[in-house]
């Protein structure tokens, strides 16, 4: 973050946030120690309540039955999927995993928000630490409402869909430190003691120097979420968000970031250029063919070749079609070669992995809050995402593309005077080499 | 090593949307009547197709799936289940033992490849469980399972391997799908049936050659001799192509090792201590039921010693089966990462009521 606009967009953030953060700055004391963390969640999907019963399973690990983590407020843009969610946590079915939480579960009906605006709400309504779990587009406002609240937050991956959100989540890196906020990221493979190992031994030279990098995500194929009857654009689109760029990012950046973070966590750097193909090739189930506003706009599959400063490349696949799958990360040294997704270096095993990372990755979070020696990962996951989004938009365009450039470009993909009955025509997939890096902001 | 099915893709000349029905499953209800079957194995044949539309000409293809199996028709007979106490590796849920006779069936020769799984799983006559519309059918409709989130493959071969990490209710849906598509009524083994066919009449050792599992190498894939110079990045084993090991004196392959095997019946321990009172039980069976867990997988694993591949050994499933499932609530379809977990079919001679009437019934909401 070197150009003049951006110190002042900073400087201007920091001034604001320091006038919120006297206000509510006793929240951020209060999860410290041994008090009782209060949880709002943002995003009340499948991921989003997963998060939570990995949160509370966590505790259950770290305090068993002197649990001292709360859930006391939800959030989402769908009334319905706010209310699905505070219902799950109160269920008293006895099989369902909720229920032996009971007595943590704090949501009323006056903490069920919904709305575009509901995350504001909830950021007001008395919570210590945020679980981000909506689509990606939202990702940037929520992360910098949150930060500037003085939230912790456990912030799901990827943090932006575009230049001007990642730019968005570079000054909260610096905010969030200042504010001693602890922020946990979705990129769960950071916290899981095979990859964990494995990648020790890599940076303590068991290869010797990393020549050459490769990673994957080629599946089959995610949900597709049909149009309803009379929906209105902008609910389509965030409803069957999967499919739209200015909601998910495209799958390179939406799923494929996982693998990407692997690498830059081993290279401990983030790639410098890129260059990459792709497009949408299939009329199937998970891209169906047609009008963009009913099916969509992003490609299914990508092959994108980075390249580090040190001149090592790493080389990108991602796919949406059924064929042969593979979702790994691998890396070739000077002695020998490992396969890190499977903890195997020169084919022999070299680690295993013990709890599971989703619980991992919280209680990681709980205990570093505790410690007031907050985690934060928001450096890690916005170089990421940005990795991938410059792999995204150098395919799009079919030419190389430089981080720096890439980083100050006025590209924007969030839609203006958002409202969820908004008329909102999108555009179909990218032509590949028809698309253009915006020029630079300021 | 030799294949014991045949799969293609056939790409048919591009014909107009119109003349391809993508009708949801409920019009298929009346199977084809299926001729009766002699007394000796036979070949099952399956098809069905997916829908291509060309991004840019909007050019509709139907891709026809064709696949095959063949079944190994298996006399009945009387069989103890369990293990007798004293036997090397045995673990306490393999008693109390109780005697079963079961009726004439035939056996699916080797366990359900990835190629068998993908007629079913990419058959558009049939709507895929998260389809907007697949929540309007009826509570027994037959739904294909959602896509993995992760290659569901993990690394182990795909091309004539086992498919894998499926959970109860997937193996359940496949067979009601094979139901609609063949009119005959197929069905995953109950455990009595199963370990009639593993013990293969040679009485209550370990193993049906005896008791010593020197020779298991000859029969199965297992711990000590699954890691393949084909797949390097798996130096702790991995499957292989159904059907490369020989076959026991029934002339079934992989019962023990390669993939575990689901069993039909709902898990429930009492019914084994009430089948222990009876002289002998008539086709023994829990008729599975909306409960998520527990069943029995059968037979051991690439992954697994020697004593876990015993004719008696029974794994029950849980609930961290499914503890690498970002989602909640958790999928009814998958086990994330549990690559160990596979099954074959069964079609039973004559089948009781209860099992020709069941459905697949767990849903979403089920734990």
């Amino acid at each position: 973050m070197s150009s003049a606009k951006n110190r002042r967009d900073f400087l201007k953030s920091t001034a604001a946030a320091g006038a919120v953060v006297s206000a509510s700055g006793a929240n951020l004391f209060a999860a410290a120690g041994n008090e009782t963390i209060k949880v709002g969640l943002i995003g009340c999907g499948g991921r989003g309540t997963g998060a939570v019963r990995n949160l509370l399973d966590a505790e259950a690990k770290i305090n068993g039955a002197n649990a001292k983590v709360e859930i006391v407020a939800v959030a989402d843009v769908f009334k319905s999927q706010a209310e699905n969610a505070a219902k799950s946590f109160k269920s008293d079915n006895v099989k369902s995993p909720f229920k032996k939480y009971a007595a943590q579960i704090k949501v009323t009906p006056e903490t069920t928000f919904d709305g575009l605006d509901a995350y504001q709400k909830l950021l007001n309504a008395g919570v210590d630490l945020v679980i981000l779990a909506t689509p990606p587009g939202f990702r940037p406002t929520h992360l910098e409402a949150a930060v500037k609240a003085g939230k912790h937050i456990f912030c799901e991956k990827p943090v932006a869909v575009d230049a001007t959100g990642i730019r968005k989540c570079y000054e909260m890196v610096e905010e969030s430190k200042k504010k001693n906020i602890a922020i946990v990221a979705g990129t769960q493979r950071r916290h899981q003691k095979g990859y964990i190992e494995t990648i020790k031994k890599l940076q303590d030279g068991a290869i010797g120097d990393i020549v050459a990098t490769r990673c994957a995500w080629n599946g089959n194929g995610i949900w597709f979420h049909g149009r309803a009857k009379d929906e209105a654009d902008a609910h389509y689109q965030i409803r069957n968000w999967y499919h739209f760029l200015w909601m998910s990012g495209d799958h390179i950046v939406e799923q494929h970031v996982h693998n990407l973070d692997v690498i830059n966590w081993i290279m401990n750097d983030h790639p410098i250029k890129a260059i990459g193909m792709g497009g949408r090739s299939a009329g199937n189930e998970s891209r169906p063919a047609g009008d963009p506003n009913q099916v969509g706009n992003i490609w299914d599959h990508y092959a994108v070749e980075f390249e580090y400063k040190n001149g090592v490349k790493m080389y990108s696949y991602c796919r949406h079609i059924p064929g042969d799958n593979d979702v790994s990360e691998s890396v070739v040294g000077t002695k020998g070669k490992c396969r890190v997704s499977n903890y195997v270096i020169n084919n022999e095993q070299v680690a295993t992995d013990d709890i599971d990372a989703y619980v991992q990755e919280h209680i990681d979070l709980l205990n570093s809050i505790r410690a007031s020696k907050p985690l934060n990962e928001l450096k890690n996951v916005t170089d990421s995402t940005f990795t991938a989004i410059l792999g995204r938009n150098a395919s799009y365009a079919c030419r190389t593309l430089k981080w720096d450039d890439a980083l100050k470009a006025n590209d924007d993909t969030m839609p203006k005077n958002l409202t969820l009955e908004a008329a909102l025509k999108v555009n179909g997939a990218p032509t590949p080499g028809a698309w253009r890096l915006p020029p630079a902001v300021g | 090593m030799s294949r014991r099915f045949t799969y293609s893709l056939f790409l048919c000349v591009a014909f107009p949307v119109a003349a391809i029905s993508l009708t949801p499953a409920e019009k298929l209800d009346a199977p084809p009547a299926a001729t009766k079957l002699e007394r000796k194995n036979f070949t099952q044949k399956v098809e069905s197709y997916k829908v291509l539309t060309d991004a840019n000409t909007k050019e509709v293809t139907k891709a026809v799936l064709k696949g095959q199996f063949e079944m190994v028709f298996i006399p009945g007979g009387d069989v103890t289940v369990g293990s007798p106490e004293g036997q090397a590796g045995r673990l306490p849920n393999e008693g109390p033992r109780y005697k079963a006779k079961v009726g004439n069936f035939w056996m699916q020769k080797v366990e359900i490849t990835w190629n068998d799984w993908d007629i079913f799983w990419y058959d558009e006559a049939f709507l895929k469980a998260d389809h907007k519309d697949a929540a309007k059918l009826g509570a027994d409709a037959v739904t294909r399972p959602t896509n993995t989130f992760l290659d569901e493959t993990y690394d182990h071969g795909r091309d004539g391997h086992p498919a894998l990490s499926m959970t109860h209710h997937a193996a359940m849906v496949y067979c009601e799908w094979l139901r609609k598509k063949t009119g005959r009524l197929y069905r995953l083994p109950t455990e009595a049936e199963w370990e009639y066919a593993a013990r293969a009449g040679k009485g209550d050792t370990a193993y049906f050659f005896g008791n010593d599992p020197k020779d298991l190498g000859e029969y199965a894939w297992f711990v000590e001799n699954s890691k393949d110079d084909d797949f390097p990045e798996k130096p702790k084993g991995c499957t292989h192509k159904v059907g490369s090991k020989k076959p026991n004196p029934f002339g079934v392959h992989d019962l023990y090792g390669n993939v575990w095997e689901w069993t039909l019946d709902q898990y429930d321990p009492k019914s084994y201590e009430k089948r222990a009172k009876n002289a002998l039980n008539l086709n023994p069976v829990s008729v599975p039921t909306a409960d998520k867990w527990a069943h029995v997988v059968r037979g051991g694993s690439w992954a697994d010693k020697p004593e876990k591949l015993r004719s008696a050994s029974r794994r029950v499933s849980e609930e961290s089966w499914q503890k690498h499932d970002p989602q909640e609530p958790r999928s009814i379809w998958w086990l994330t990462k549990m690559d160990v977990v596979g099954f074959r079919v069964v079609l039973a001679e004559e089948e009781q009521p209860d099992l020709a009437a069941m459905k697949p019934k767990v849903v979403k909401k089920s734990e």
